[in-house]
């Protein structure tokens, strides 16, 4: 099969058994069948796959290592653009990325480049391959704010530079959204995340956790008080919305943010953890996003039937294709062009189901995307004991808010130029969900790279 | 880890504690709250800050165990730790940002409920220290239930009421309100109300009556308690809010007491397994098929 038109297929837990774990659910690569995969590889002069990844990993230059069975270097060579490649690997939208433009894409499958990255992250993983530390430290004292991937990344980066870097985190765990968002069968806690996180921390940055900048202590403290000389803003887009329709405060209607807090951040899927968590028997998630899925099939393995309600079709549903096909194979009832217009209710405003209108697909709208209309009279209604509302996220106003000359635009993100992260305050910095607005893994840790050459250009400029 | 520097019981299964947590000591001001969690298992708890003492670096808390979490907590000594301890959360009361002289002008009454008494006591402190002696009225079950008898008369004009008449007089504190307005010829500017919902609903009911203004501290079921999650949502004069960054406090006479109530029973039947856990330990089997730990 090596160079065919196909990719080397992935080994995966079969759907029935994994629908009852929350064990991971792609089982990845071995060293042969990374190797044969990568033989796919043409190697392009003019490599089409770099220019789809945000971070511009030298793909065609990792994967040669891989053929060879060179993992370290492998290793090494995406090290150079990306800090965290056993979580890309696993959650980019590849599809639309890196894999999107691979040539070997026109005709058959592109190559399997997310899953190579992976496999080489975690063999250097399993094989005690660490970054290396800056050698010397330069005495420079930066505070990053949130430990999700931008901070992490951010730090990271500063920290090879010789900074004496601490990142300050609200929750009482490191991660972000790695942590309390994504569930452990997409993105493994203690294997994936905390390795992420033990690794930045090997480069010499502290973290400390239980702190809200904004409420324990505010940026301009940070920067007269504790002697910090620059602070990098990765405090990401965590704020859920909701419908304003009827019903929506019953009991057992919940944001996607809340039920995938309890159930990953609190581990309530686990009898040893004190956190409790609805198991309904028939779920309405509505939404069609990573958020969404992540929903939909933590209530199935918590138990339930689980309906997906979209307002548009199949071809816009935003999630990774990959997810939505597992979701599918896994037994997720997906109910598309329909939309909810109120949640219905018992005596004691416990959730009884939900009532939603039909929708087809009319001009295209601001987005480029089919506006979804609604087709009067089509209303119907589905019985269900629990409703979790994913509808997307905007960001946490606490740091704006407590923060003097810092700029936001109207959608309440920080303003910062791309290329440094620079805001319109003199040494704050900022990037990720918090100035773009809910995006993708890869991106905020770009903005997080961004960020620390940002802040590097700053002190040093100010030192000269 | 935060340090637990002094553990006592107040009276009757209430519980203080003085915790080390300095930038949450730094920050706070009456009004406000923490979230703590025991160990790595245990639930994130919010509790309403109750002293504070900035150069110590301490904070008082002061809780009644109810479900699984508080009764663990309530097991921890002088020199044990909680294993996360973040704050200060939620907005300070109101007449901390006020202008003093004008708040001198006003005639200010507490009304608490039960271990609603610990919240009221650093903003009466906080009210006295700036030169106002306000009324407040302490409302519990019992006379054994009667807490910081001494350091509340030291900073306010105190009303004590029992339920059962054990202690000083009997009734509710919505007796004794409605007693001090209708034949004392007491008049109040603002009412402020803090206790479990239902007293706050009965507090509220009757201010509306009175025509008093009446701040309530609300206690939703929480998770983050930064924003994140909405667990914390009420209606307040038909919008919805997030009591942990919006609140806690809230008008009283704009919040839907009844939904909230109603959201507060949410987990009961889930915490109900989990309590039956901790309460029979390693002797619980499972077999009853009340409980779900044998699923
Ligand atoms: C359920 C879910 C699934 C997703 N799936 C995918 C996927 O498959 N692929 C993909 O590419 N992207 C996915 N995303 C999006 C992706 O996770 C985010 O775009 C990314 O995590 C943003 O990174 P960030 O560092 O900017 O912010 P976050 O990851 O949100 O981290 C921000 C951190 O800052 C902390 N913080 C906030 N305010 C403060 C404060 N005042 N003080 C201190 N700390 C603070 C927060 O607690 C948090 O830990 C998903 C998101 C969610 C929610
Ligand atoms: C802002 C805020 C401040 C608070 N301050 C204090 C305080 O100073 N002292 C104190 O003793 N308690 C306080 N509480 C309440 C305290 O957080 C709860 O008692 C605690 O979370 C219960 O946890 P548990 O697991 O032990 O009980 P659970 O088993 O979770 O609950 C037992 C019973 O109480 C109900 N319940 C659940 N959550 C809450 C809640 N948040 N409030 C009230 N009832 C609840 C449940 O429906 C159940 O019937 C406060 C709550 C909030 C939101
Ligand atoms: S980081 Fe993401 S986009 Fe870039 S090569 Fe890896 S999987 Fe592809
Ligand atoms: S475009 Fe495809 S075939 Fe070409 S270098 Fe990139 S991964 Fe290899
Ligand atoms: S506790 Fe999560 S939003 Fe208030
Ligand atoms: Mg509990």
């Amino acid at each position: 099969m090596a160079k065919g038109l196909n990719r080397v297929p992935v080994r995966e837990q079969e759907p029935k058994v994994r629908a009852t774990n929350f064990d991971e659910v792609c089982l990845g690569y071995n060293k042969d069948e990374a190797v044969e995969e990568a033989q796919r590889c043409l190697g392009c002069k003019n490599a089409k796959c770099i220019t789809g990844c945000p971070v511009n990993i030298n793909i065609p230059a990792f994967i040669a290592q891989v053929k060879e069975g060179n993992f370290e270097e492998a290793y090494k060579i995406i090290g150079e653009s990306s800090a965290l490649p056993a979580v890309c690997g696993r959650v980019c939208p590849q599809e639309s990325q890196c894999e999107g433009k691979c040539v070997r894409g026109i005709k058959g499958d592109a190559v399997s480049i997310g899953k190579l990255e992976r496999f080489v992250a975690d063999w250097a993983k399993e094989n005690g391959i660490k970054p290396v530390p800056a050698a010397e430290k330069n005495g420079h004292k930066i505070a990053v704010i949130g430990s999700g991937p931008a901070g992490l990344t951010c730090a990271g980066d500063l920290a090879k530079l010789g900074y004496d870097v601490t990142i300050f985190e609200a929750l009482h765990k490191a991660g972000g959204v790695l942590s309390y968002g994504i569930p452990e069968f997409r993105l493994p806690k203690d294997k994936v995340v905390a390795a992420e996180i033990e690794n930045v921390k090997s480069l010499g940055v502290k973290i400390e956790t239980n702190v809200i900048i904004g409420k324990s202590v505010t940026i301009d403290e940070l920067l007269k008080d504790e002697g910090f000389e620059a602070v990098f803003i990765g405090s990401g887009a965590g704020l859920p919305m909701f419908m304003g329709i009827p019903g929506e405060n019953a009991n057992g209607v919940f944001s996607a943010n809340e039920f995938l807090t309890r159930n990953n951040l609190m581990k309530a899927f686990r009898d040893d953890y004190d956190t409790p968590i609805a198991h309904g028997k028939k779920v309405a998630v509505v939404g069609g996003g990573n958020v969404a899925m992540d929903a939909a099939r933590t209530a199935l393995r918590l138990g339930a039937e689980v309906h997906v309600i979209y307002r548009r079709s199949e071809a816009e549903l935003p999630a990774r294709a990959e997810e939505v096909h597992h979701a599918k194979e896994e037994g997720i009832i997906f109910d598309l062009l329909t939309n909810p217009v109120e949640i219905l209710t018992d005596d004691k405003d416990w959730v009884t189901g939900i009532r939603c209108i039909r929708m087809e697909l009319g001009e295209p709208d601001a987005s480029g995307r089919r506006r979804p209309v609604e087709i009067p009279g089509s209303e119907f209604e589905i019985e269900v004991d629990e409703v979790i509302m994913s509808l997307g996220t905007s960001p946490n106003p606490l740091i704006s808010s407590t923060t003097y000359g810092l700029d936001v635009n109207r959608r309440k993100c920080i303003v910062a130029e791309e290329e440094t992260g620079k805001t319109s305050k003199e040494g704050v910095y900022a990037g990720g969900d918090a100035v773009t607005g809910a995006a993708t893994v890869i991106l905020a840790m770009g903005a997080g790279k961004a960020g620390a050459k940002g802040i590097d250009e700053y002190i040093k400029s100010k030192n000269a | 880890m935060y340090k637990i520097q002094e553990a006592e019981m107040l009276a009757n299964n209430i519980y203080r504690m003085v915790v080390e947590a300095p930038r949450v000591a730094q920050h706070c001001l009456p009004g406000q709250f923490v979230i703590v969690k025991a160990d790595e298992e245990g639930e994130r708890i919010p509790l309403t800050i109750c002293d504070y003492d900035r150069e110590a670096g301490t904070i008082t808390i002061v809780f009644m165990p109810i479900g699984e979490s508080t009764k663990k907590m309530k097991d921890l000594k002088a020199g044990d730790a909680f294993m996360d301890f973040v704050g200060p959360l939620g907005q300070p009361s109101e007449f901390c940002s006020e202008d003093i002289e004008e708040l001198k002008k006003k005639r200010i009454v507490f009304v608490a409920g039960g271990v609603g008494t610990a919240p009221v006591y650093p903003q009466l402190k906080w009210l006295h220290e700036h030169g106002i002696t306000a009324d407040a009225i302490v409302g519990a079950k019992t006379k054994d239930l009667v807490i910081l008898e001494k350091e509340m008369s030291a900073v306010s004009n105190l009303y004590i009421t029992t339920d059962d008449g054990s202690y000083v007089r009997k009734g509710m504190g919505t007796d004794v309100l409605r007693d001090l307005v209708q034949n004392q010829g007491k008049q109040y500017d603002v009412c402020v109300a803090i206790g479990p919902m239902i007293m706050m609903k009965f507090v509220c009911l009757l201010t509306k009556e009175l025509n008093i203004p009446t701040v309530v501290s609300m206690n939703p079921i929480m998770v983050d308690g930064t924003g994140m999650c909405g667990a914390c949502r009420l209606m307040v004069g038909n919008e919805v809010k997030f009591a942990c960054v919006d609140g806690p406090e809230f008008d009283g006479h704009l919040v839907d007491f009844d939904l909230a109530m109603k959201r507060q029973q949410m987990y009961k039947t889930e915490e109900g397994r989990a309590l039956l856990r901790y309460q029979e330990g390693a002797t619980h089997h499972g077999g009853c098929g009340q409980c779900g730990g044998d699923k």
